[in-house]
């Protein structure tokens, strides 16, 4: 179905219900409950997740791929945030022709600088494409900003304001970003028990457009481009004189990945209306890396899983303080609960870098092939290592 | 008129004359060796006829057209296939898909963008590379990772994947360096059958007298740069000059 091998079409529909039923899925504590806190099924992550879930799975096209490492792709999902919050300042708010506009922005700008990035390669590439980066940023954040020709409103970030002329805006439409009148903020609450969950439309528009992408991604992989995409990555001296020219091969991965960027961007500006220049900066280019390396670079689910991790830790673990810590080891004997609180406290809360910056090194050195290669070994120790096959699904390789 | 035409090649790199007025012309469906001792200028004569070095004067002609100023890839679609001294092949990737890249870039060219479409769907590539591991009996290794193969399957799989893509002249650098005697009898069972099964023009270059004179029609010695003598394997075994500028008493063993 869909032109998809079993494989590919049981994880196409495991992902579909995982995203439908995220609300319920990452509420799992009762709202009263002490473990309320790490609930994290609340409209502004859940988009978060799929969202960056959609960056990542582009930067793995490109990376994972051809292994080309891009550090710059915060630059695409910047241009795509303004795009996106242009066409609400000039149209209206309506959501489609900003996403449709970030995805054209952010491909002609990733053309461009594919063009000239990818005249190298290995080390060379990546430092190219993190200046090119950095320059963006600079432009954003101040170059483009001055009051004769102001298009990304510098440090306070891209908004819409009252005197914006929103061509297309009618009173009955409302005064946010919607698709076709429903407001990407509307929420619907259910109340189950001490359970709440929350049915949010940005999100379910967000997780629509991941599934496709992920289609889309699963599609690129098992074609005769995402064949050629691997050959660059394993041997481009053996594609050469196989009179393959790897160049433009290279260059349309890159140009995709910089598409998908864009439309995560878009999607970022769809849900909260606001572009700031710190989205391309460095630090947005290394999140993403370590999402497709975390989760599993080349793999399908991989970067996704990787997407969600990292998001869950900025936002669910950074929240426990030194309260919450003095909470759970109250039991503990006075002196014995300072000292494991001091101990732990570097690793939450704030520092919850630490314990990501941990969790990524074990990963690396222990799990080369990131938190896929884990769940493998661990299904395959579970079944034994004849039935090691089913664990492949989320692999690469085209299980024959 | 040879199906490849060297005229006049020179190359320097700083002081060095590597290639000094170099003229080659190999015939049509034949086995031409270049041999040489160590410096001679083999390797830089085979970039330049690949296109990975461009020489400062001279020229070379395949098949009636320049190659010079022409990019690997673009000498490859012209007809001309290299197999490296160390086998160059896609490690990472199982057999059947090595196999396959070489057959999309015979239907395909150099690039083509098929993003969507499976590409166990393209029957034709799928048949063909099938036919072609089958002909080279590589066919029980299909999953496997050509990383994984042995030395002399991988030299298999590297010259399977040329000849996928039908080259008129086939170039091989040392196919059988660092081969086990066993391997290299192998490798020179498996040339002279490709020979016999096909219209090809082979060059090879080879260390190896055995190999050489078990398979060469045509041999040009190289010494500094410069051919010495193109001759028949059996005039070149005991030319004076070749024996003093190359073969040496002790390695005239065949």
């Amino acid at each position: 179905m869909f032109g998809l091998k079993n494989t590919d079409l049981r994880l196409l529909l495991i992902v579909f219900v995982l995203t439908m039923a995220a609300p319920f899925i990452l509420n799992p504590f009762p709202t009263e409950s002490g473990l309320a806190q790490f609930n994290a099924g609340y409209p502004d992550l859940m988009q978060k997740f799929v969202i960056f879930g959609i960056f990542a799975i582009g930067f793995n096209i490109l990376f994972g791929l051809t292994g080309y490492l891009s550090f710059g792709h915060a630059a695409f999902l910047g241009v795509g945030s303004y795009a996106c919050v242009w066409m609400f300042k000039l149209l209206g708010y309506n959501v489609v022709p900003g996403i449709l506009l970030s995805i054209v922005v952010s491909g002609l700008f990733a053309l461009l600088i594919g063009v000239i990035t990818l005249r190298r390669s290995g080390i060379y590439f990546s430092i190219l494409t993190l200046a090119f980066a950095q320059m963006s940023f600079a432009l954003a954040y101040s170059v483009l900003s001055n009051p004769k020709f102001n298009l990304t409103n510098g440090e306070t970030g891209l908004q819409v304001y009252a005197d914006d002329p929103q061509w297309f805006h009618s009173d009955r439409l409302p005064d946010l970003p919607h698709l076709f009148g429903l407001s990407m903020r509307a929420t619907h609450k259910m109340q189950l028990g001490a359970w709440e969950f929350q049915f949010n439309a940005g999100y379910y528009m967000c997780a629509v457009i991941m599934l496709v992408c992920f289609y889309l991604a699963i599609r690129i992989f098992r074609s005769p481009f995402g064949l050629m995409l691997r050959a660059v990555k394993s041997n481009q001296q053996r594609m050469n004189y196989t009179g393959l020219n790897s160049r433009p091969y290279t260059l349309a991965a890159f140009v995709i990945s910089g598409m998908y960027a864009g439309l995560a961007g878009g999607l970022l500006s769809a849900v909260d209306p606001l572009a700031g220049a710190e989205r391309m900066q460095w630090t947005a280019s290394g999140e993403v890396v370590l999402m497709t390396i975390l989760g599993g670079a080349g793999t399908l689910i991989g970067p996704v899983l990787g997407a969600g991790l990292i998001k869950y830790f900025e936002n669910i673990f950074s929240k426990i303080n030194e309260s919450v810590l003095h909470q759970w080891f109250g039991f503990l004997p006075d002196g014995l609960e300072d000292f494991v609180i001091t101990l732990i406290y570097p690793f939450v809360g704030k520092g919850w870098h630490l314990t990501l910056g941990l969790i990524f090194m074990l990963v690396v050195i222990f799990l080369p092939g990131g938190l896929i290669e884990g769940g493998q070994r661990i299904g395959r120790a579970l079944r034994g290592k004849k039935a090691s096959d089913a664990g492949k699904s989320a692999s690469t390789e085209p299980a024959e | 008129m040879g199906i490849l035409e060297v005229k006049n090649v020179n190359k320097r790199f700083g002081g060095l004359q590597a290639l000094g007025d170099v003229n080659l012309s190999v015939a049509e469906n034949t086995v031409h060796a270049i041999i040489g001792p160590n410096g001679a200028g083999k390797s830089t004569l085979l970039n330049v006829l690949v296109g990975k070095l461009i020489p400062d004067t001279g020229s070379v002609m395949f098949d009636g057209q320049s190659v010079l100023g022409r990019k690997p890839f673009e000498i490859n679609q012209m007809g001309i296939s290299r197999v490296f001294q160390t086998p160059e092949i896609f490690g990472d990737l199982s057999v059947m898909e090595n196999m396959m890249i070489a057959c999309f870039a015979k239907r395909d060219g150099a690039f083509k963008m098929q993003a969507i479409g499976s590409m166990w769907s393209e029957k034709d590539v799928v048949e063909k590379a099938e036919h072609m591991l089958e002909s080279m009996n590589l066919a029980d290794k299909r999953e496997m990772h050509t990383a994984s193969m042995s030395r002399g399957d991988k030299r298999r799989m590297e010259i399977a994947m040329c000849l996928a893509q039908e080259p008129r002249l086939l170039l091989l650098d040392e196919p059988t360096a660092g081969m086990a005697r066993a391997d290299t009898n192998n490798t020179i069972d498996l040339l002279k059958k490709i020979k016999e099964d096909r219209d090809i023009t082979i060059a090879i270059i080879e260390h190896d007298m055995h190999v050489v004179f078990s398979l060469a029609e045509r041999i040009t010695v190289l010494a500094q740069g410069t051919p010495l003598v193109e001759d028949t394997p059996e005039n070149i075994k005991g030319h004076p000059k070749v024996r003093e500028a190359y073969l040496g008493e002790t390695q005239v063993a065949a």
